[in-house]
């Protein structure tokens, strides 16, 4: 990884197990994240990307503190938060901020849109009536939302606009980092590009640091500079947005790749039905976690649990099948 | 002649806000076989659409004009008792999302034999269980057998939205309308109930209406494309002439600004603005407040024309 850049959040071996119920007295182990390794660099944008069901989110909430980490450590400003409620958090909880799928639900109906964009600076600053007034007129401006909205209620404004309020919402704080789970994934395609320019836009003001997770690869490419592959709770391939556009390696992204609609390619193949569905995290296979979905498959993917391996220029892969 | 003909057809809802016109004047038509898209945002009245040509429209909305001919019958002058004779048999609808179109507390066999005993008088239980496992077996279910006792809340997104698929393909239906099938779906399970959708239209010769919002995916499927716009279709035509030389300013945005894998410019294309709320149209075209090249021309609704072998609304295409 590049030595020039600073690191704002490391994320170290961070596994998370739930247990769940299988039956009336049975209870069995449910491996939301094994061994998670990544960093964040300053100004930079991460992209998580996989299926549903491949963790991706229980990472975001494990650095907002909304889930504890079971092992492993999260580190922000030299300190360790795996393990620390969002209560415990003091300061560091205004510099993490997220932004959810769901603007129908994330936004409190019963709420104003000024008060809903007040809230965190009440909360987190002693600023008084007219200067928070007037840094959320500054924000508006900066987010394009319009003066007029903030005397109104959620439901009176489409899904679009009511992502801009809650991208507004996660920015008023100036977080360092902001965490943007599927931010775009309810959205329709028309809207989705103005998000993701607002976004962009935004994180080149305020210099701020981007984790974002989704399940789309063909967005990610806008908008990352890092991405992350996540399969069954664990990563997969981690490169630069250029080296893994180049050249996708591990048979998950390649079959990500292959499955993004596009309009200058034919509807996939026959072969797209051997793809087959993400498995249950629950009784992991011994071997690799992709052995029934992959094409490349060999006996010994049964046998060994492959590790994550550098193939030259930070390109990292998880999987020793492809790289010899 | 056509399996489906939409003529002129008006849905509007009667609110306390004012009269909504959901669905303003659509015209197009479907043959035997074939595959249309229907492409538009949230709002534009491709639900309603649908929902007009299965005869689900509740009050306060009402068919207030047109014709939906389907198979040389009037479906909007049927009443319920002949609709429902049509919906699941003839017509058959797959809902948005698989998680609320099935009954949880019904196992799938049960739902699905339900479609069949229902349709089909004098045909058995044992004949109707095994229909149905054999199109479980169809749609690339596992262990379909052992599916039919299940619930539908055992099953992941992409197998209910297979069930789905499979329930609504039971009675053989001549025309299949899919409202937003793989939207709640990973791309992975989408590409394999794309390719699904295709492969069993064309093995039962059901001709299918696919609706999204998404005109990759439209493009990837469709022999014929129709593009709506709060209400109303501003271009409709052959896929071919539409994706790869589209006229209309709208549909030009919407390809434009997917995303592309091959394509290295740091910010995406964005059509300005959203579409007007449906209380509170603007005069003249509806597109204009979005559009770069609308003057004063477009402050008159723009005519039918027939330009390029596609059916178009815009002033500024000549």
């Amino acid at each position: 990884m590049p030595q020039s850049e600073v690191k704002l959040l490391e994320v170290k071996e961070v596994e998370k197990i739930f247990s769940v119920k299988v039956g009336a007295f049975e209870k069995k182990d449910l491996h939301a994240l094994n061994r998670v390794s990544f960093d964040i660099y300053k100004g930079k944008t991460l992209s998580l990307v996989g299926e549903s069901g491949c963790g991706k989110t229980t990472v975001g909430k494990v650095i907002l503190g909304l889930y504890q980490a079971t092992k492993g450590e999260v580190i922000f400003r030299d300190e360790d938060i795996a393990e620390l409620a969002p209560s415990k958090r003091g300061d560091i909880q205004k510099d993490i901020q997220m932004i959810f799928q769901d603007p129908y639900s994330s936004l409190n109906p019963r709420k104003k849109i000024k008060t809903i964009l007040e809230q965190p600076l009440r909360i987190h600053t002693n600023m008084n009536k007219s200067e928070r007034r007037e840094a959320l007129l500054s924000l508006c401006d900066d987010v394009g939302i319009d003066y007029s909205y903030l005397e109104r209620y959620p439901h009176q404004f489409s899904g679009g606009q009511r992502q801009r309020i809650a991208i507004a919402r996660a920015m008023i704080l100036k977080p360092e980092l902001i965490l943007a789970d599927e931010p775009i994934s309810a959205l329709d395609v028309s809207i989705q590009a103005q998000i993701l320019n607002l976004m962009m836009d935004l994180q080149e003001k305020f210099h701020s640091t981007m984790l974002f997770i989704t399940h789309d690869i063909s967005v990610v490419k806008h908008i990352s500079d890092y991405i992350a592959v996540m399969y069954l709770g664990e990563i997969v391939e981690y490169a630069s947005k250029k080296e893994l556009f180049k050249e996708p390696k591990h048979p998950y992204t390649k079959m990500l790749f292959s499955t993004v609609p596009d309009i200058h390619t034919p509807l996939a193949t026959e072969s797209v039905l051997k793809t087959g569905e993400i498995q249950s995290p629950i009784d992991l296979p011994k071997g690799c976690f992709f052995q029934n979905r992959c094409i490349y498959k060999k006996e010994s993917c049964t046998l060994s649990h492959p590790e994550l391996v550098d193939s030259g220029n930070n390109h990292m892969v998880r999987c020793p099948v492809v790289l010899k | 002649m056509a399996l489906l003909e939409i003529k002129n057809l008006k849905t509007y809802f009667f609110t306390r806000n004012g009269v909504v016109k959901s669905v303003d004047g659509t015209s197009f038509s479907i043959e035997k076989g074939e595959i249309l898209g229907i492409v538009g945002e949230s709002g534009a009245g491709k639900s309603i659409t649908a929902f007009s040509i299965l005869g689900l429209i509740d009050p306060p909305g009402k068919i207030v004009e047109g014709e939906i001919i389907f198979n040389g019958r009037d479906l909007v002058k049927l009443d319920d008792d002949e609709l429902q004779k049509i919906r699941g048999d003839e017509i058959s609808m797959i809902f948005q999302d698989p998680q609320t179109s099935l009954n949880p507390v019904i196992s799938i066999g049960e739902q699905m034999m339900e479609a069949i005993l229902y349709h089909k008088k004098g045909v058995s239980k044992k004949e109707a269980y095994s229909a149905c496992v054999e199109i479980l077996k169809t749609v690339g279910l596992p262990a379909a057998q052992k599916r039919m006792k299940s619930y539908p809340h055992q099953l992941s997104g992409g197998m209910k939205q297979r069930v789905v698929i499979a329930m609504a393909l039971l009675n053989n239906p001549k025309l299949l309308v899919a409202d937003e099938p793989t939207t709640a779906l990973d791309v992975t399970i989408q590409a394999q109930i794309l390719y699904l959708m295709k492969k069993l239209s064309q093995e039962f010769h059901s001709a299918l209406i696919l609706i999204t919002h998404d005109i990759a995916v439209v493009s990837q499927l469709c022999d014929k494309i129709a593009v709506m716009y709060a209400g109303r279709i501003v271009e409709y035509g052959k896929k071919e002439d539409i994706i790869f030389n589209p006229l209309h300013p709208y549909t030009k945005g919407l390809i434009e600004c997917l995303p592309k894998l091959n394509d290295d410019r740091k910010r995406l294309y964005q059509i300005p603005g959203i579409m007007p709320s449906l209380l509170g149209l603007p005069k003249g075209c509806y597109f204009k407040d979005r559009c770069e090249l609308a003057d004063e021309q477009c402050d008159i609704y723009p005519p039918r024309q027939e330009i390029d072998k596609r059916i178009v609304f815009c002033h500024k295409v000549k």
